[in-house]
């Protein structure tokens, strides 16, 4: 039951800004910045010392509106971006080591082992001119694997597990749809492995059929391989069906969180309310 | 000489620049460094990169040789040459055993070279990674942290389309297992010869504005995956049909009137040893 308890991941007080800051703004204090910005230096706090743990198994939603830094926060635990401050520790790598103090090797070395990201945008986490199999090859080539055959078994058994039909895996994810694309970058975040599963927006702009298939997908890794998630969405739908915890975001800040039921069922904070209440 | 030109062409301050920029290359096998590439009186992209390390390390006693192709005498070699002969007066050879400066467009010679000799590779594109990066920003934080999954893709796609690595000429090599190099586009055939070479082997791109280096007795691997072995090309039946060598590089060439397909030497100042009876 205690290890049960011990959570796979925790973020403390991730912040991000983009500019030097004030003397005004420093203290990031909500009375003194506009929204997520300083009105003097002009200074954006995308992230305002966010933390939040994530456990085994567990899928965690986080909602919130455009711009309110949900994208920014994920960028920054893939190390797409750099922190200004803050920690992430992982329980399986070095004992809980904050990685965002790591060298870039190291780095890169998490991002391959520990991590598997989808992008809202597919260009972002796909190369469009490669075929599909090179695509999943590339995270396990990262990895170190240097043996063909090794890894274009796994990347056939991998997009066949994402109905990629077999005949089309040596094109490239350019002539795909949309939907086949998002599913070619969720086998790609999957070919290691990987004990984090980071997904930002990953139906947003796709047709309904297509959402459902992919959202399948998604509640199917979590159930056979038993992967933790952060899901990033703007849309309430998604995140009820998906997640078990939720947190919502605004203006860089996580002003509420709880399971996910608890949360659309009954808001505390007036944003909140009227995220939910706005829902069709 | 007669001409006003300084000594090889190029002003002292120069090639001591040049010197340095070759010093660096040697000192980090396989690092591309970068260099003040000089206007030449040729075109950039025609050799120049290989001219001025010639130029910066020609002194009067040296014994010059160029190929372009493994031929002698075609038109780039000659040029190159007649350029170099009027504005320092060194004597020039064919025969690469007495060669001491050997300037060579993408071919390694077949004789294999000796530790007083220096080979200077001409190259077109020096980056490996440009194929899948074209950043030069990018690419220079990617070999500085050693992340070559860029180069590894290119060859894994390959093999995924046509089952072989398709790289027929500037394969990609790792330096001293470190440094993932662009070896020009020299034939897959010559790339063992890169490694533990007894000669210094300079490469420079004058367009590109790098110099690059293998120095003698450095360990050059071509990259390849466990199940897909490196290779290199297969003339096995066949033989010169001037000299009747065999194991070397042959071209193949079809007669057009009787559409017969036959094999010479791509080195033809080897070929013409051996037709002199090994002289």
């Amino acid at each position: 039951m205690k290890d049960f308890q011990t959570p796979i991941l925790v973020v403390q007080k991730l912040r991000k800004q983009f500019g030097v800051g004030c003397d005004h703004c420093r203290d990031i204090s909500p009375e003194h910045l506009e929204k997520n910005y300083c009105p003097k230096c002009g200074t954006v706090y995308a992230c305002r010392d966010v933390s939040f743990e994530l456990y085994e198994g567990e899928i965690l939603g986080v909602v919130g509106e455009s711009g309110s830094g949900k994208s920014t926060m994920m960028q920054c635990l893939y190390f797409d971006q750099e922190v200004t401050a803050g920690t992430v520790s992982l329980r399986s790598y070095k004992n809980g080591k904050n990685m965002f103090s790591e060298s870039a090797q190291q780095k890169r070395y998490i991002r391959n082992n520990m991590f598997g990201m989808v992008y809202q945008n597919p260009i972002m986490g796909l190369n469009m001119n490669f075929s599909a199999i090179s695509n999943i090859a590339e995270k396990l080539i990262a990895a170190g694997n240097r043996n063909v055959a090794a890894m274009s078994s796994r990347g056939e058994e991998l997009l066949d597990e994402v109905n990629i039909p077999l005949f089309r895996i040596k094109e490239p994810p350019k002539n795909f749809s949309g939907g086949m694309q998002q599913r070619v970058q969720i086998a790609k975040a999957l070919s290691n492995n990987p004990p984090i599963l980071l997904l930002d927006e990953v139906t947003t702009g796709l047709d309904l059929s297509v959402q459902a298939n992919v959202l399948d997908l998604i509640k199917k890794i979590q159930r056979e391989l038993n992967i933790s998630m952060i899901v990033v969405s703007h849309d309430l739908a998604v995140i009820r069906m998906l997640a078990d915890r939720t947190v919502v975001m605004l203006n860089g800040n996580i002003i509420e969180s709880g399971l996910t039921d608890q949360i659309l069922e009954d808001p505390q904070h007036p944003y909140t309310q009227e995220l939910v209440y706005s829902l069709l | 000489m007669g001409t006003k030109y300084n000594f090889a062409f190029f002003d002292e301050g120069s090639k001591r620049e040049i010197r340095r920029a070759t010093l660096k290359a040697i000192a980090i096998p396989g690092y591309q460094v970068p260099f003040a590439s000089r206007e030449m009186p040729i075109g950039r992209g025609w050799g120049t990169g290989g001219l001025q390390l010639t130029l910066s390390l020609i002194g009067e006693k040296e014994i010059l040789k160029v190929i372009d192709q493994g031929s002698d005498e075609s038109v780039n070699a000659v040029n190159i040459k007649k350029l170099i002969v009027s504005t320092t007066g060194v004597q020039t050879t064919i025969d690469t055993r007495k060669a001491t400066l050997i300037q060579s467009r993408h071919r390694i010679p077949e004789i294999p070279l000796n530790k007083e000799q220096i080979l200077v590779l001409q190259v077109p594109i020096p980056e490996p990674l440009r194929v899948v990066e074209a950043s030069e920003h990018k690419t220079k934080r990617l070999h500085s942290e050693s992340d070559y999954s860029g180069a590894w893709l290119m060859l894994f796609e390959q093999i995924m389309k046509y089952d072989s690595v398709t790289h027929g000429a500037d394969y990609p090599v790792i330096v001293k297992d470190r440094y993932v190099m662009s070896p020009s586009p020299i034939p897959r055939f010559d790339n063992p010869k890169l490694n533990n070479s007894e000669a210094l082997i300079l490469l420079g791109a004058g367009r590109e504005k790098k110099i690059y280096a293998v120095p003698p007795y450095t360990k050059v691997i071509s990259m390849a995956f466990e199940d897909y072995p490196f290779r290199v090309e297969n003339f096995s039946g066949q033989k010169c049909h001037l000299c009747g060598g065999q194991g070397v590089y042959l071209d193949e060439i079809v007669d057009e009137k009787t559409g017969e397909t036959y094999y010479q030497c791509n080195d033809t100042s080897n070929c013409l040893m051996r037709l002199n009876g090994g002289k």
